[in-house]
């Protein structure tokens, strides 16, 4: 319930007399106000500062700390005040909490020290309201992460038990663990460069003998390149199996993008060792040797900034996509366009459409090469604006990937949006469950029995040993556990089920109970009203079939008082015989006495009935039947009783 | 508008590309003052201390000083987290809401409570009599017992033991009719009402369930 309403209790209440005239059953004792005081004001000094306020405020959330009788601890006798040694300013802001119902959260304030007060006083932070609430989180992740980094540094102290391969990925991984990473990581950067550098200068033309023409100087000194070739390669493949068996999960390693790079640098040499002198693919060779440039992507795992760009490119993958779609249809558009524009000039380049796709693309790129050239007039025309598009449709869609570039980059540090939606989840199950506390806690209340005192009301001789031997640990519980307030509030709610008289189950049970009639196809017995009126006309059904677990107070409340387990009837014929107990959960499973209490069916056919019996009310075997049972809700457990 | 003119206008920078305000002004909220406190004690049967805490718990979740119709609901609807209380809610500001002004002022409030709490017990069934009747005409007919009732049984929800079928509150009223249409013409009147109430024990205890609620 929320705060500002707890003020409206009393007129709800009064407004429940609307409901009684209509209603067909005794109502439920009011709670009464042990100490009823006028509402008075209480003085808070707060390191020193007197905050004021109605001591109704203070109740309207008794599960806090100033709204329970925790606050009586720190009570001073002599000024009449409670005195919390905490810091003023952000008692402020917990004070308004009480008046408002709403949690606020300043900027300017430290979010441990503020959630360090809220912790002291027994708020949870997810009431905090949304006008706050994603500041509070944001501060918090933010000083988490910081937490966290200054944790990480310090967590690079090697472990001590961990094992050599666990110490190699490690090692392989963060360069900065140890100097043998680092030694190791500046090695492969070194051999990757060198590599690369090679692929390069071997096609130089080098100085020429002069009775020959230019050669490359990879032709020249081929045995020098071969061997730096080979030493390079040797680097890779043994850095590339030594991450294969320092990988804690081999397969997903051998998945990653990074290790398909490593495979793909030093495949082409090990083919290219397997086919020499083969004139029949030596072609092919010389286009695997292609391949070797892959090697300057090893790089990425030495730069932080070409991950991200991966990264990006990668997350842009849509706007790529458009800009890739849209260029097609303009080059496609224009390249027809321009053909046939040209097609009336005498030795025009643009001999196909094809080929005017290459004048199309450099023109919208405004590279403008000048190989191919209009020559008419339309030509002209429809190349001017062909160029001009161009400059559009490229430069679309490419700011959106610089800032997508920009925010992954900057957001690099920060957590995964999944992180954030999980969080946000967990925020919402505590506010649900908080709130929902008021609806449960009125079943709950009714399941722990503290409906005992509905019983004076009925004039049933239902003193049994569980009223009065328990009676007065319910009171004791009763007031420590549910305020004034809840207990007004369960009265309500209680008065509401008496008129309509249907009572509130939660959402499993009612769901159980569904679940279990709606398994039985045989109509069910109603086994209460039947005493009165004779046995076998009542003993079968009188319900239609309807899927629902039928109560022996369901039907016809108007006659006889609600019974709340089964009956003997009059002649003494049980109704519920042989029974089989099914508890529906084990809490509910101290069972009912009804088993020992032998009887034949009297009913027509064998059928399941299902009866909800309270327990541990014992059976009432006396003749006098049905009268005199509890006219009361079920008040304890109840249990569902299959009888075959 | 949109697109944009062309050329643009130079003082398209100046003002703001919104729909132009169709001079939709926003009401401030009006504030309502309530009578005195003088005239309150006079008018109801509650101390100066009562009167006092009553409004402070008012104007805290009605700070203008008015509740309307929406607001009444959403109030209520949170004593019944279980069920959906806003059609009973609409009946009870009717009954209210007195002299039909579509929202209920501190006073109205108070004089209602008065009533309910520290009025004679006719005085509370004439209450809950013109609570019934949805039209005030002066009778209870079926089809308004019947949408009370159904707003009644609504606030209880789905998961309730036994179920909620769809008779119930059509059985209800059945039975309501039984016992309080004494001359069987189809509608209750106030006084076939009040002296069947009278003679019924259960809603004369009940009716005095609520005396000390503040």
């Amino acid at each position: 319930m929320a705060a500002g309403v707890a003020a409206w209790l009393p007129f709800a209440r009064a407004a429940a007399i609307g409901w009684m005239p209509v209603a067909n059953l005794p109502m439920p004792v009011a709670p009464t106000e042990k100490n009823k005081r006028q509402d008075e004001l209480i003085i808070l000094n707060v390191s020193g500062r007197r905050f004021e306020t109605w001591r109704n405020t203070l109740d309207r959330f008794p599960d806090t700390l100033l709204g329970s009788s925790e606050k009586e601890f720190f009570y001073n006798e002599e000024t009449k005040e409670y005195f919390f040694d905490r810091d003023p300013d952000v008692f402020r802001n917990v004070l308004n909490f009480y008046r408002t119902g709403k949690l606020h959260y300043p900027r300017y304030e430290c979010i441990s020290s503020y959630e360090e007060e809220l912790a002291f006083f027994g708020i949870i932070s997810e009431i905090i309201g949304d006008c706050c609430y994603e500041e509070f989180k944001d501060r918090k992740r933010e000083n988490a992460e910081r937490l966290m980094d200054d944790q990480e540094d310090n967590k690079d102290a090697k472990l001590p038990n961990m094992t050599f391969r666990e110490t190699m990925w490690r090692a392989f991984e963060n360069p900065h663990t140890s100097t043998m990473a680092l030694v190791f990581y500046y090695v492969t950067g070194f051999f990757i460069a060198v590599s690369v550098i090679t692929n390069v200068v071997e096609t130089v033309p080098c100085g020429s003998s002069p009775n020959q023409k230019e050669v490359p100087c990879g032709v020249r000194y081929t045995v020098a390149f071969f061997c730096m070739d080979t030493a390079c390669v040797m680097i890779f493949t043994v850095e590339y199996l030594m991450r294969l068996f320092a990988a804690p999960s081999r397969y997903r390693f051998m998945r990653s993008v990074m290790s398909i790079i490593d495979v793909v640098a030093i495949l082409p040499y090990y083919i290219g060792l397997v086919m020499t002198d083969n004139e029949d693919v030596s072609g092919a060779f010389v286009t695997l040797r292609v391949f070797r440039v892959f090697r300057i992507f090893k790089f990425s795992r030495h730069s932080q900034g070409l991950r991200i760009l991966g990264y990006t490119l990668k997350s842009c993958a849509s706007e790529l996509g458009f800009l890739l779609f849209s260029l097609t249809m303009a080059i496609i558009i224009f390249a027809t366009v321009m053909f046939y524009a040209e097609k009336g000039s005498s030795s025009s380049k643009f001999t196909s459409i094809p080929a005017s796709f290459w004048y199309t693309i450099v023109t919208m790129t405004t590279l403008g090469y000048g190989d191919m050239v209009p020559k008419t007039i339309a030509g002209k025309i429809f190349g001017s604006i062909c160029s001009l598009s161009g400059v559009l449709v490229i430069a679309l869609p490419v700011p959106v990937i610089v800032s997508n570039f920009s925010r992954i980059y900057h957001q690099n540090q920060r957590a995964d949006k999944r992180r954030a939606q999980k969080v946000q989840k967990a925020r919402l199950a505590r506010i649900r469950i908080s709130k929902e506390g008021s609806s449960n806690a009125f079943l709950h209340s009714k399941r722990n029995g503290l409906f005992n005192e509905a019983l004076e009301f009925t004039q049933l001789p239902y003193k049994m040993n569980l009223s009065n031997q328990s009676s007065t640990e319910e009171e004791q519980r009763l007031t420590k556990s549910t305020s004034l307030l809840e207990s007004q509030h369960h009265h309500l709610l209680h008065c509401l089920e008496k008129t309509t008289n249907h009572e509130f189950v939660d959402e499993q049970y009612y769901q159980q109970s569904y679940l279990e009639a709606g398994l039985q196809n045989y109509p069910s017995r109603s086994p209460s009203l039947s005493s009165q009126d004779g046995v076998t006309g009542t003993c079968c059904t009188r319900r239609s079939k309807k899927h629902h677990t039928p109560l022996p107070n369901a039907s016809g409340p108007a006659h006889m008082q609600p019974l709340t387990h089964a009956h003997t009837h009059q002649q003494g014929l049980q109704e519920l015989s042989t029974i089989h107990i099914q508890p529906l959960t084990t809490s509910r499973s101290s069972l009912n006495m009804r088993v020992d209490e032998p009887a034949s069916m009297n009913c027509q056919s064998s059928q399941i009935t299902t009866a909800i019996i309270s327990i541990p009310t014992p059976p009432v075997t006396t003749p006098e039947g049905d009268a005199h049972l509890p006219a009361g809700p079920i008040h304890q457990n109840v249990v569902k009783v299959s009888a075959l | 508008s949109f697109p944009p003119s062309f050329p643009p206008h130079p003082c398209f920078l100046c003002f703001p590309l919104t729909d132009s305000c169709d001079g939709d002004l926003e009401l401030s909220m009006v504030r309502h003052q309530p009578e005195g406190l003088d005239q309150l004690q006079a008018q109801t049967q509650f101390t100066r201390k009562e009167l006092q805490s009553l409004y402070r718990g008012f104007k805290n979740e009605c700070p203008s000083g008015l509740v309307d119709e929406e607001t009444f609901k959403t109030i209520y609807s949170q004593f019944f987290p279980q069920g959906d209380a806003t059609t009973y809610a609409h009946f009870l500001f009717n009954a209210f809401d007195m002299d039909r002004s579509g929202s209920i002022r501190f006073e109205d409030f108070v004089i209602g409570l008065s009533v309910l709490l520290r009025g004679s017990v006719t005085e509370k069934l004439r209450w809950a009599f013109n609570l019934y009747d949805i039209n005030k005409d002066g009778y209870i007919t079926k089809e308004e017992m019947m949408a009370i009732m159904t707003s009644i049984y609504d606030m209880m929800g789905r998961y309730t033991l036994p179920s909620v079928r769809d008779d119930s509150p059509y059985e209800h009223v059945e039975k309501f009719f039984q016992k309080m249409d004494r001359n069987r013409d189809g509608v209750v009147t106030i006084d076939e009402f009040i002296e069947t109430c009278q003679k019924d024990e259960n809603i004369m205890a009940s009716m005095q369930l609520f005396e000390n609620v503040i």
